[in-house]
């Protein structure tokens, strides 16, 4: 079984994010970039495949800046086995991720592609979802547990109030939620290996994309500061300013 | 000129970050309340294969540079483990390198791979409590006796001699009065640390009570020929080898010390109000910060300068005395800005501060002085008469 698990370079998550000062976007000059944290948890999820003898070859993909290498050489630090980086200056959206994913899903034919849940700058939360329709193959979103039947995979995935366990046909869609695993660090020999390990280089065109962007951003801002809260004394006080706030009637 | 990390050396200070995060503030504080050895940290970097970080790879290293190893030992200080941390692994990390340079290849393969593994700790056996900073004064001795060396005599302030199986000793093979150059007369050996003939008593001391420091009483420890690393009488030339980049990684760590100190006082100077607002909003406050800041940078950018000349194969001695001397001043200044800014808490151990403050003593003390620092700047960089 052939596992794509596909990258994204985002701001670390420890960075203060700053919105530039025209409001056209965040400030990432200088900013450090990590590999998407639910992407290491596909990573995670795909090298632990293999390690089990199900997966035979992890392969990593990431669309985006030059830069990207370093996104994939962590995964390959991780345990996937080679890299292919989609070069891109533009920002892709996930329309196009999706159609970038699918033409090197019909070149390199895996049997499962894990993605992460979301990508933590946009959390646009559409890709995965966005590739299943386009290949017509079954999705399994959210993933909190992998498990096989047969040749059926067993998703849990959570839900309000719950568990649901999904039964997916192969070729098959995941995408890993933040309690599917715990994604290892990588050890020195390892992070010595993966300088090794091939990574492959292609253009959105190598696929036919075209990456122009289809929405238009108006205008990005700061969250508004939370105001200082207050203090009740009783439940009635505090019944009698929600009332004045006009949040319960 | 490029001031920034490549992205191979960014990850290894993120790998290394992530490893250390088990062992968090509580688990310091537990061992330097407690003591005994960090066992466990210990084989979580020796797991992972990090010891053999400047190690060849002909022997299972990762033959990376001391920039690497530096970056390495800087981040286990920085999240938290402080010297405790640093002083728990920097033996493995580069202090066989004479090994490395003037050992045979027998005892390259018999010596390092276990120490990359984790499987051997060792020590390093070099002060006397007659000689002090005066290396070429020491009295140990190895007697030769046929095949082997019979060692009698004392060592001091020998760091994890308490759990090492193997030492790294430098002793006397010829009386001081038979040499001609003075230097000569020392030899180098890496044997096994039998302790029915090396009595060892721990120093109870300020800080880092997780790692020991101890006398040695020597009577009669034998060693084997093949375990004497290069030419007899050329001891003390071997250790200078490797005197530098000791001298890069230990900066390294105080300056991660000083940086975790930091990090926890511009924390608490935001958080903790007091007339109405954050601490950190005076300037008598916010000021000091910043200039600990300052002078820990200022002290870093001086050690990646020695470490990239070191790695280079270029002369290092000023840059790497200078690197340390700075980075322990300005790691000592942060721990104590640190406690300053927490006031009464900064005497507290749960705030670390002060846990921090005893470490940084150890920088500037070992494994050389300030003084003699400064003396050696004085006398090759700027002409002055050798003053030692
Ligand atoms: C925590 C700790 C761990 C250590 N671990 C090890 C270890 O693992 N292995 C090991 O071999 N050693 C170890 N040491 C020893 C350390 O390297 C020595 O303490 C250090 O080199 C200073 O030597 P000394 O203590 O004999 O000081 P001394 O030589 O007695 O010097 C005392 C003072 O006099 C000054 N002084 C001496 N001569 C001069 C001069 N000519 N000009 C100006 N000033 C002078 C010194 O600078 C110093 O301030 C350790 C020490 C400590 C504190």
């Amino acid at each position: 079984m052939k596992v794509l698990v596909p990258v994204k370079r985002v701001v670390d998550y420890n960075v203060k994010i700053r919105v530039k000062s025209d409001q056209t976007g965040v400030d990432l000059a200088n900013v450090k970039m990590s590999m998407n944290p639910f992407d290491e948890i596909a990573i995670e999820e795909a090298v632990r495949l293999k390690e089990a003898g199900k997966a035979t070859e992890v392969v990593a993909v990431s669309i985006g800046v030059a830069q990207s290498t370093e996104t994939i050489r962590t995964a390959l630090a991780m345990g996937a086995d080679r890299g292919i980086l989609v070069k891109s200056d533009e920002t892709v959206e996930p329309l196009n991720v999706a159609k970038i994913l699918k033409g090197i899903v019909e070149a390199e034919k895996p049997d499962l592609v894990i993605l992460g849940k979301q990508a933590i700058d946009d959390d646009s939360n559409q890709t995965g979802q966005m590739l299943a329709a386009l290949l017509g193959w079954a999705q399994g979103t959210f993933a909190s547990k992998i498990e096989f039947d047969g040749d059926k995979i067993l998703l849990t995935r959570e839900i309000d109030g719950g568990l649901q366990t999904l039964k997916l046909n192969m070729p098959t869609i995941v995408t890993a939620d933040l309690r599917l695993n715990e994604p290892r660090y990588a050890s020195l020999p390892n992070i010595m290996k993966a300088k090794k390990k091939p990574i492959d280089e292609k253009t959105p065109a190598d696929y036919g994309v075209d990456v122009k962007a289809r929405l238009e951003v108006l205008k990005v801002t700061e969250p508004p500061q939370r105001q200082a809260g207050i203090k009740v004394e009783s439940v009635e006080q505090l019944v009698s300013k929600l009332k004045e706030a006009g949040v319960i009637g | 000129m490029d001031f920034s990390l490549t992205p191979d050396q960014q990850q290894i200070r993120d790998a290394i970050f992530k490893l250390c995060e088990p062992f968090d503030d509580d688990y310091w504080l537990k061992k330097d309340k407690a003591g005994g050895f960090p066992e466990d940290f210990y084989k979580a970097v020796a797991d992972q294969g990090w010891l053999g970080i400047a190690m060849p790879e002909s022997v299972g290293g990762a033959g990376l540079g001391i920039t690497e190893a530096a970056l390495m030992m800087q981040a286990i200080s920085e999240s938290g483990g402080g010297m405790s941390g640093a002083s728990a692994v920097h033996l493995n990390i580069f202090g066989l390198n004479p090994v490395v340079v003037f050992g045979t290849e027998d005892q390259k393969t018999r010596m390092l791979p276990p120490l990359i593994r984790g499987e051997d700790k060792a020590c390093f056996a070099v002060t006397e409590p007659d000689a002090g900073l005066n290396t070429t004064g020491l009295k140990t001795f190895a007697e030769r006796k046929s095949d082997r060396y019979i060692v009698r005599g004392q060592k001091i302030w020998i760091t994890t001699a308490q759990v090492a199986s193997k030492m790294l000793l430098l002793a006397r093979t010829t009386p001081y009065d038979e040499l001609t150059k003075k230097t000569d007369g020392l030899s180098l050996f890496y044997t096994d640390f039998d302790r029915s003939k090396v009595e060892v008593r721990e120093i109870p001391k300020m800080g880092r009570s997780a790692v020991d420091s101890n006398m040695l009483f020597f009577d009669g420890l034998e060693i084997p020929v093949e375990n004497r690393i290069g030419a007899e009488g050329k001891g003390f030339q071997q250790i200078l080898h490797g005197l530098n980049p000791e001298r890069i990684l230990i900066a390294a760590e105080a300056i991660g010390l000083g940086r975790a100190a930091l990090r926890k006082a511009s924390a608490y100077a935001r958080e903790r109000v007091v007339f109405g607002r954050p601490i950190g909003q005076n300037q008598g406050i916010q000021h000091p910060l910043a200039k600990c800041w300052a002078e820990l940078e200022a002290a870093n950018l001086m050690t990646f300068k020695a470490a990239s000349l070191y790695d280079n194969g270029k002369e290092c001695g000023a840059e790497a005395n200078a690197a340390k001397y700075l980075a322990a001043e300005a790691a000592f200044h942060a721990c104590e800005t640190a406690i300053l800014t927490h006031g009464g808490m900064g005497y507290a151990k749960e705030y670390h501060v002060e846990r921090y403050m005893r470490e940084s003593w150890i920088p500037r003390i070992a494994p050389v002085s300030m003084q003699l620092i400064l003396s050696f700047i004085a006398e090759k960089v700027l002409g002055q008469p050798k003053s030692y």
